[in-house]
Formats: C-alpha cells, structure tokens, sequence
C-alpha cells in the first residue's frame, strides 16, 4: 500500500515537472530570447491557460504527500524551510508577472513584470534541482553534532549553504557544489524544454532559433549529465548498486537516454510536437532515475547514528492509507477529464486560434 | 521557545487573514456571476452579459490574489507546524489532499475557460464553465471546513501509542456535527461579502451618475442578496454553529460571551463592555437580563456555565480577542440585516435609487463584511485556542522543532512585505478597473 502511494506520488510529480516544466522553460525563454513585444506575446500566449492548472500539480502532490507521507512532509518541509518559503515567493512573483502585466499599458510596467516573469522561473528552475540534488544527497538527520542527536531522529535543518559549499562536509547546507550542478541541469533541461513547447504551441518568429538553441544546450546538456555521473560516487559509494540488484530499474535511465538522444535530431522534425516529447521523456527518465537510484530511501541520512527515512517508515496508517484508494481514483479521473478538455478546447497553435486576443 | 511559537503563529495568523480576504469574494461572486449569466440565457438582455463580463475582471484578479496568496497557508503545515503535520497527517492530509484532487483542479481547468472562452464555447458553454468555478471553489470551502472541523471536534480517529492520530472512520470526517452549520454559516458570509461589494460599486456609479443602468442592476441585485444572505448568516447558520461551542467548547463560549462567572437564574446578554482580565469581570458593561440564556437554550432562566467554573489550563489564550473579535462580528451582522433590510424596503416602494443616505451607506459598508467575515474566523480560531485539535493536542506542541525563531522572523517579515505590495497592486488595479466600469456590448 505504501509503494503504492509512493509510484502515485512521484507520477504526480513527474507530471508536476514536465507541465510546469514546459512553463518555467518558457519564462527562461522569455527573458533571455524575446526581444519585441510580439515575441514575448507569443511565448506568454502559449502558456497562458495551462499554468494555472500546471501549478495545481504542485499543490496536489504537496497534498498526497502530506496524506500520504506525513513524517516525510513535517520532516523535510521545515528541515527545507527556509527554500521552501523562497520558493513560495518565487512562485508568487511569477504569478503576479503573468497576471498583472496586461492590466496596466505602460513600457516600465510591463517591464518590470517582464523580468518578473523571467527571472522567477529561472530561479525556481535551479531552485527544484538544487532540491532534487538535497534529496539524494541526503541530510544530516535528527542534528548529529559530536555523534549526539540534537533533535528526533527524523528532524533537521539546512542553513542555505556552509562556508565550504562541499556536499562532505560536516555540516550540510542547501547549495553546495553537487546540489547546484543539479540546479544548472535543471535549468538547461527546463529551458530546452521550454523552447520545445514554444516551438510546438506557436507560430512565433522564434521558432528556428530556438531549435538551434535547444541543440547547442543539449549537448551542454550531455555533458553536465556525464559530469554528474562521474561524481555520484562522492555523495554515495555505489551510486548504481539499485540498478544492479534491480535490472529492470534500468528503463528509467533508458527513458533518460532516448529522450537526449532524440533532441539532437530537433532541427528536422517535421511535428513540432516531437522536441517536446523528448524533453519530456528526458524529464521524467531524469527525475525517476534520480529517486530509483535511492529507492527505498526517501530522503537519506549522512549521518550513521539516524537511519534512513524510507517510504516505509515515512507512510501514514493503513487504514488512511486503503480509504483514500476509494476517492483517488475517481479524482484522478476527473483530473483526466479536465485535462482533455483544456488541451482540446486550446488544441493547436495558440496564435492560430486567436488566444489572448479578447 | 516561547518567540518561536509566537513567530509560527503570527505568520499563519497573518498569511491565513490576508488570504482569506480574496476567497471569501470569489466563492460569493462566482454564485453571482454564474446568476447574472443564467438571466442573460433566460431573457437575452444584453445588459445581464455586460454585468457578468464586467464581474469577472474583478473575480479574475481577486481569483489570482486567492491563488497566489493560498499556495503558502498549504506549505505552511509542514513548513511551521511540522509536529502537527507529523501526529494528525493521517487524518488532515486526507481532507487537503482531497481539496486540491478535487477542487484545484476543478476550478484552474475551466477558470482559462470562463475567462477566456466566450467567444470559443458560446453562451451555454461558457455558463457551464462559470458554474463549474463555483462549484470548484464552494467544494474546497468545503473540504477545508472539513479539515477545520476535525481540529474543532475530532472524531473517527484513534492515538497511538507514540501518539500520532490515525483515521480509522473516513464517513466521520464529513458526518461530523460541527462541519455543516460552519460550512453554511461561512458560504454565508461570502454571500454577504460579495453581495455588499455588488452592491456598493452600484452605489457608487449611481451616486457619480455613471454606468446608471448598470448601477441599478447592481444595487437590486446586491441588495436583495445582501438580505438574504444576512439573514441566513444569523439564522439558521450561526445560531447552529454558536450551539455547537456551547456544547463542544462551553468554556470558549463563556470567553465569547464575556462570562466571568456563572449567573444564577438565567445569563444577559453583553452588547458592550471591556473584559478586564485582573479583576476577572467586565468593565463599562451595557447589558440586556436573561436574553442570553433563551437564545441558547430556549429558556429565560437556564443557567450558562462561566469561565469561573473551568480550570485555566483551558481557558482561550486570548480571551480579549476572542470576545472582541466575536461581539465585532455579530455586532456587524446586525447592522448588515438591518441596512439591507431598509435597502430591499425601499427598492419595494420604488424609492431606492434615489434615497442618496442609503447609497451612501451602501458605499461606506464595504470594507465591513470582510471585517465581520475575518473577526468571525479568529472566533473560531482563537476560541480553539490553546489547542490545534480540541483537548487532544496543545498548539505548543504542534511547531516545527527545528526551525528558529530567527528564520520564521525572517520568512514573516518577507511575507508582510509581499504582501503590501499585493495588497496595494490590487486596490490600484480593481480600482481601475471600478473606474472604467462595465462596457455596453458592442454588436
């Protein structure tokens, strides 16, 4: 029942990637590539009715998380506190970017909302894979100081960073130099995903340019990944061991493989919407790699006094746990529904079909 | 210790009422929208369409303050409250998660509809879109009441022995007796809210001479909503929800009411007064014999326990606030059932649109239902007080255990800084968009 909750979380989250995703890319896009206003029109315009309900993905898997794993959500929700809360704000100051922008015609409005926009996404961007990298990194949980626990053993706290910026270190902070190489990827994967969904949902002037940007990245994009994987080993021993006792984990780092492979051929694909599949397919075989390689830990321990947090120890009662099988399905299906609906009504270009013209 | 909770409890205190401004707006609008929608499809006046169209700008932005400011109140479970999250996820997490599957998605998938999708759906369509966000938005009140319910009055959970609460009946959290009149009471209020903001903008156009036609639909509209909505929110609402402090928390209902000590022969009922906590009564006291104990119980003379009867552990932290804030409320609601009760006599005799010291009135109510709706949460909230989960769980033991009191300082300021900005971004943009007012249907 706990593994069970565990695939419906990260599927949620997963999908939380690869559709807001879409949208953070498109926010770096918008900063760094949109020169006039009908290019940045066109970016906004094509993620314009999806951010909202992309959003949603967060605050509903924050939800199950929290029904579902509660030790794991009070643990590293105030052991994260203080990103959390930037990240919070972040989202907050991209928000007010997209909605406010229009209400007022006047350039220094629009420009400050403009970067707004763009910078919130960059910087949520490398903040979601700074926390991925926290994640597998692990923490030095219950406050090990002098091999003696300053909290319950399934508490901490992160200060943003130490002075050494060294994930060894003895005492660990949020950014460190492992932490902010995933940040980095992060925010490449996310821009050249971003550019695809921008190449797939318009017909913007852009487009051409960003398909030779999305190559040119994927291939720092290659070479960030085989950095990581050369110095997996300092934050844990035998980083591949789980796909060793475990073969057919290995799809997910297959996932990982076809989707940096198929973007090197974006320049000649004839649908558009091909980049984006494999941005997305290196998203989700990205992501899902990262949490097999720990699998069944949740969020490890650096110290060898408090053990692991597994999906096991972390799982809210059975009872809780078999009732929300009778409601989830029939939300998810709903969600289902909604989506379709949405994806359907905006199916095509955005610009094709007169969004944002009203 | 101490300035750790305080910290942890201003910044929900403070994030939680600034929020909560937008919600009670949007749930009470989308209703009306969804009506001057239903009368456009029903009569075909233009003028209807115009109205909804004009109501959605305003429901837009407030929406998106909602949305903006609500993703925080979530984090902040775990983020602040960590311990609380970690003994009673089991049971709350079920009824969050719930909120955000079923209603979250609800309503962001079809608001870019509504909003967007006129022209795209037609009129038909486009008000089933409107009636799913409000359908939406009046499911998540309701599952957060539900949750909201529970720490008030838990049931259907057992303690383990390493004391965390598990949910062992699901049907309980939502057949729980203190969650319907809370739910009701509260749509209510956001009735009143969003009727007394229809209402007040209409005034204002008619006593600006500007938009006239739009100003009268407006004031009928809202006041013949105001009215009802007042109503309900007294009775049968609120009468309900104060019965069940009475006989769930009667010693936050002696705090409520100012009672210091038990009266025998039938309780009165406090209309002004200071709580004077050293000499443990109330000061400049102006109030009316035995009323309180027949609107409790029926009864002129039944006897209503005070705070004297009760050990102090238990009393509400904040017993001052917590009668203020709820003497505020009720007061406010009286002045509400009693202007618009004038309103809807004269719009019968016809004369409404032209008694300017209503209009007036009706302009300067604004700002009131949000403070009624606000002092009627912190009723609810600091009468729950000392506890997060009534008599089970202290909210002393609730906090996060390693978070500091500088970094929620920190992060508590941050909030109070952002949320200025946004506070004064939307005064300035619904303002311009009040000022521009709603546009006649070009074709």
């Amino acid at each position: 029942m706990e593994l069970f909750w565990y695939i419906v979380l990260m599927t949620m989250l997963a999908v939380y990637v690869i559709l807001d995703g879409y949208d953070f890319g498109a926010g770096i896009i918008h900063l760094f590539f949109a020169k006039t206003e009908k290019d940045k029109k066109t970016i906004t315009s094509a993620i314009g009715p999806f951010w909202d309900a992309n959003e949603v993905w967060l605050i509903a898997s924050g939800g199950v998380l929290f029904f579902a794993f509660p030790t794991l959500y009070a643990s590293s929700f105030s052991g994260f506190y203080l990103p959390l809360i930037m990240i919070l704000w972040l989202l907050i100051f991209r928000a007010i970017g997209l909605e406010l922008r229009g209400q007022v015609h006047n350039h220094m409005w629009e420009a400050i909302w403009d970067k707004a926009f763009g910078i919130s996404s960059l910087l949520l961007a490398l903040f979601f894979g700074v926390a991925l990298g926290n994640v597998v990194r692990g923490v030095n949980l219950g406050n090990v100081v002098d091999g003696v626990s300053t909290h319950e053993a399934h508490y901490f706290f992160l200060p943003l960073w130490n002075p050494t910026f060294s994930p060894q270190a003895e005492e660990l902070g949020i950014i460190d130099w492992f932490t902010l190489l995933l940040g980095i990827i992060s925010v490449v994967a996310l821009t050249i995903h971003g550019a695809n969904w921008v190449i797939f949902k318009t017909n913007s002037d852009l487009n051409e340019k960003l398909k030779k940007v999305v190559f040119n990245l994927n291939i720092v994009l290659v070479v960030l990944v085989v950095i990581s994987l050369l110095i997996w080993h300092i934050i844990e021993p035998n980083p591949f061991h789980n796909f060793i006792d475990k073969p057919w984990l290995i799809i997910f780092p297959l996932i990982t493989l076809t989707g940096l492979f198929g973007l090197f051929k974006v320049k000649t694909f004839k649908k558009h919407g091909l980049g984006f599949l494999f941005s997305s397919l290196f998203l989700l075989g990205g992501l899902t790699s990262t949490v097999a390689s720990i699998f069944p830990k949740v969020l490890p321990s650096t110290n060898s006094i408090n053990p692991d947090l597994t999906l096991y120890s972390v799982a809210a009662h059975e009872y809780g746990l078999t009732v929300g099988l009778y409601w989830f399905p029939v939300a998810a299906l709903l969600v289902a529904v909604y989506m379709f609906i949405q994806y359907k009504v905006f199916n095509g270009k955005m610009d094709d079909i007169g969004y944002g013209e009203h | 210790m101490e300035d750790m909770l305080f910290y942890d409890r201003m910044q929900f205190a403070f994030t939680i009422t600034f929020h909560y401004l937008f919600p009670q707006l949007t749930m009470g609008l989308s209703l009306l929208i969804v009506y001057f929608k239903w009368k456009f499809l029903r009569t075909k006046l233009d003028q209807y369409n115009d109205a909804a169209k004009f109501w959605m700008k305003i429901f837009a932005l407030n929406f998106a303050m909602g949305v903006v400011t609500g993703i925080p109140m979530e984090f902040q479970f775990g983020t602040n409250w960590a311990k609380f999250s970690e003994l009673t996820g089991g049971i709350i997490g079920q009824t969050l998660a719930m909120e955000g599957m079923f209603s979250f998605f609800l309503e962001s998938s079809f608001l870019g509809l509504f909003l967007f999708g006129e022209k795209l759906l037609g009129h038909k369509l486009h008000f089933v879109t409107g009636f799913l966000v409000f359908l939406g938005s009046w499911a998540s009140g309701y599952l957060i009441i539900a949750t909201h319910s529970w720490m008030q009055y838990p049931v259907g959970y057992e303690v383990l022995e390493n004391g965390k609460f598990v949910l062992n009946n699901f049907g309980a959290l939502f057949s729980n007796p203190w969650l319907l009149p809370s739910y009701l009471h509260n749509q209510a209020a956001s009735m009143v809210t969003s009727s007394f903001v229809v209402a007040a903008i209409g005034a204002f156009y008619l006593l600006n001479n500007k938009h006239h036609e739009f100003g009268k639909l407006f004031v009928k509209t809202g006041v013949i909503f105001g009215l009802i909505s007042s109503l309900l929110v007294a009775f049968p609402t609120g009468d309900l929800a104060a019965k069940n402090v009475v006989k769930h928390q009667p010693v936050t209902f002696a705090a409520m009411e100012g009672i210091f000590e038990t009266e025998p022969g039938g309780s009165e009922i406090v209309l002004i007064g200071q709580p004077n906590m050293l000499e443990k009564k109330l000061d400049n006291k102006i109030a009316v014999p035995n009323i309180l104990s027949f609107l409790t119980y029926q009864d002129w003379n039944a006897e209503i326990k005070g705070l004297n009867e009760f050990d102090p552990s238990v009393y509400p932290t904040n017993i001052p606030g917590l009668y203020y804030a709820y003497h505020i409320m009720v007061g406010l609601g009286t002045i509400f059932i009693g202007l618009m009760l004038l309103a809807v006599v004269q719009l019968f005799r016809k004369k409404l649109y032209t008694t300017k010291w209503i209009l007036w009135a009706l302009v300067f109510m604004l700002p009131f239902p949000y403070i009624a709706n606000t002092t009627g949460w912190y009723t609810a909230e600091l009468g729950r007080q000392p506890w997060l989960v009534y008599n089970l769980l202290r909210t002393s033991a609730g906090a996060s255990p390693t978070v500091s009191s500088g970094n929620t300082l920190f992060t508590l300021l941050g909030f109070i800084g952002l949320y200025l900005l946004l506070g004064l971004l939307f005064l300035m943009l619904a303002g311009k968009i009040i000022n521009k007012g709603p546009q006649l249907n070009k074709h």
